[in-house]
């Protein structure tokens, strides 16, 4: 009696939405009104800013699939990785070697067919150097209007992103009817890595021409955390003045704290440290547990990558400098003496 | 009269915003829907590399870049910064106005920027000419780092984002080969583009010239055009897709605590379980 009268229920309810939605009756069942996440993935794991939008893709409170892209023989563990992420219930997969490196040619309209054809209302990746490179070709191709590094969820339609480098938040409500969004990767907690069992469907890779190669890469070597999801991090500042000073100073600090190392603007103009380490409105933005500014004055643009912090240290010598105006714990003192004795008492 | 012979080249777009300065403090308006912006303005930093690097790239290759339009989309005191890039070195300016109070998104930017691209294209119908933008990576006010990509699609046009080298390779001609060193998460990455393309700049990409006093008073004499949406049929496409509900300060931070020693330092970050 209980198995008939199950299907008779979900009948009547399919009938009700078929009245309500004349338009869509075909096809109501068939298409899905759901959510549509870029996992950005590199080296076989998944980057932890698509795992941060995936929580937020979860507050807008829609069925959430992930879409997975890559070289040929490359997507595989990636795609199986991805099934048992919490959060997601499918994982689509389109395999190609035009889809290698991440290239926005291809995959921009890649995302844009896959969002139209299957009815997605949200398209969303992590706020990252490939998010903010792909979603906005695929937004204007959608002729969406995209909302940038959000901060909050508020309902579908409206979300919270800094403007003006972090010193004002707007709320911003959208009325496009598809909406595309990346999410600042600090601002979610990650979603767990196990949990859940979502289904793999493989999608058709178009065969797209793309008229950009990917010639290289050179990627900094270090066997430190990761400077965008470090729980700690050591920034140096022009106070350094050389890059001897930077890896002799800053670098034996981090390691002892077990800390990613960061820098300000005009250290790494200086040369001192790689620009990879910029934190800034125009680097980084991170929110570690602690973050440590050494001989740093804290210009806005600085504070802007690192002000969410949750306890900030600052270690300069000019009492007056911006940057104790945030810091929890400031000491005013030569870093020069103070970083050498700090190490000491951190190694105890 | 003998026909002008074909002037083949590059010719280069830039666009320039005018943002409030990045050095001024910014204050929520009064009714909380947006940051007071009758403060010091000037040319977004990022555009000022865009147009450095094409006035670079014309010191190089004097013959082959045959001209560098600066486009601005804004009130009528968008032409201080369009002044600026054509004293930068720029041959002439498009200004697409627009009222004190519109809103444009990037989309919209987009749009309009496209629908010049166009006019210009048609007006120097040569078909060996090469085009390219220059767009900053993002502009310091709204942060969106959206409308050079944007553009891109609308034009259908390869990208290169995040520029911080760049290299032609062939002749300036289209669908010749272009390097461009891009700034990615964790180090760089190289990609080859083709001409046409849309560039956007990174900080690292050059170290902006100032403008000498001759060459603002040679700005003023330079080709300065006026168009309105209408003029492109852009009024409706160019309407806001999103309400600003809301602009509020970000959380204070409680701050400003001194310590008197290293010791005390150690102490009070072992309290807090930090480290």
């Amino acid at each position: 009696m209980i198995a008939l009268a199950t299907p008779a229920r979900i009948s009547l309810r399919g009938a009700a939405r078929m009245h309500t939605t004349p338009l869509r009756s075909f096809s109501a069942s068939s298409i899905s009104r759901n959510t549509l996440l870029f996992i950005e993935h590199k080296e076989g794991n998944i980057n932890p800013a698509s795992l941060v939008a995936l929580t937020a893709a979860g507050k807008i409170g829609k069925e959430v699939h992930g879409i997975v892209v890559g070289k040929q023989g490359e997507t595989d563990g990636v795609v199986e990785k991805a099934t048992k992420v919490s959060g997601l219930s499918k994982v689509l997969h389109a395999s190609g070697d035009k889809y290698a490196s991440n290239l926005p040619e291809p995959l921009a309209p890649l995302l844009q067919e896959l969002v139209s054809s299957k009815g997605y209302t949200h398209l969303i990746a992590g706020h990252t150097a490939v998010g903010r490179d792909v979603l906005p070709r695929a937004a204007a191709l959608l002729d969406s209007s995209q909302v940038s590094d959000i901060v909050a969820v508020h309902s579908e339609d409206t979300f919270e992103r800094p403007i003006y480098a972090g010193n004002a938040i707007a709320k911003v409500k959208t009325s496009d009817k598809i909406k595309v969004i990346t999410v600042r990767g600090t601002a979610f907690d990650k979603a767990a890595l196990e949990g859940g069992s979502a289904q793999a469907e493989a999608v058709d890779a178009k065969d797209a021409e793309s008229p950009t190669t990917f010639l290289g890469e050179k990627i900094n070597q270090s066997s430190r955390p990761d400077l965008a999801t470090a729980p700690r991090v050591v920034s140096g500042g022009r106070a350094l003045k050389s890059a001897e000073n930077f890896e002799k100073y800053i670098e034996p600090l981090a390691d002892a704290l077990n800390a990613a190392v960061g820098a300000s603007r005009a250290a790494v103009d200086a040369g001192y440290a790689d620009n990879a380490l910029q934190v800034g409105q125009t680097g980084k933005i991170i929110a570690p547990e602690l973050y440590v500014a050494v001989g740093i004055s804290g210009a806005i643009q600085h504070l802007a990558g690192m002000k969410d912090s949750k306890t900030i240290v600052a270690i300069n010598k000019d009492e007056e400098a911006p940057i104790f105006q945030i810091a929890d714990l400031g000491l005013v003192a030569d870093l020069y003496n103070a970083v050498p004795e700090l190490l000491e008492k951190v190694k105890k | 009269m003998l026909p002008t012979p074909a002037r083949q080249g590059l010719s280069l777009l830039v666009g320039v915003k005018r943002c409030v300065d990045y050095a001024v403090k910014i204050r929520i308006r009064p009714d909380g829907k947006g940051v007071d912006t009758d403060v010091k303005n000037s040319m977004n930093p990022f555009d000022e590399i865009a147009v450095e690097e094409a006035v670079r790239l014309r010191e190089k290759h004097k013959k082959e870049i045959t001209r560098i339009a600066a486009v601005s989309i804004g009130p009528a005191k968008a032409a201080d910064v369009l002044r600026q890039a054509l004293a930068m070195g720029a041959d002439d300016a498009i200004h697409v106005e627009v009222g004190k109070d519109a809103v444009l998104e990037p989309l919209a930017v987009s749009k309009i920027l496209a629908a010049v691209t166009a006019k210009e294209m048609e007006k120097n119908a040569d078909e060996k000419e090469a085009w390219a933008w220059h767009l900053g990576k993002q502009a310091i006010d709204d942060d969106a780092s959206q409308t050079g990509q944007m553009l891109a699609a609308k034009l259908n046009w390869p990208q290169a984002t995040f520029a911080s080298k760049l290299h032609f390779k062939g002749k300036f001609a289209k669908g010749e080969k272009v390097e461009v060193t891009r700034e990615v998460d964790g180090g760089l990455a190289t990609v080859e583009t083709t001409l046409p393309f849309v560039l956007t700049t990174d900080l690292r990409l050059n170290e902006p010239r100032y403008a000498s006093l001759p060459n603002i008073m040679k700005a003023k004499k330079k080709p300065f055009q006026k168009l309105t949406l209408k003029d492109l049929g852009l009024e409706e496409d160019a309407k806001p897709r999103l309400e600003t509900l809301e602009v509020k300060e970000p959380p204070k931070r409680q701050g400003g605590a001194k310590v008197g020693s290293v010791d005390e330092l150690v102490s009070k970050l072992q309290e807090a379980g930090r480290i």
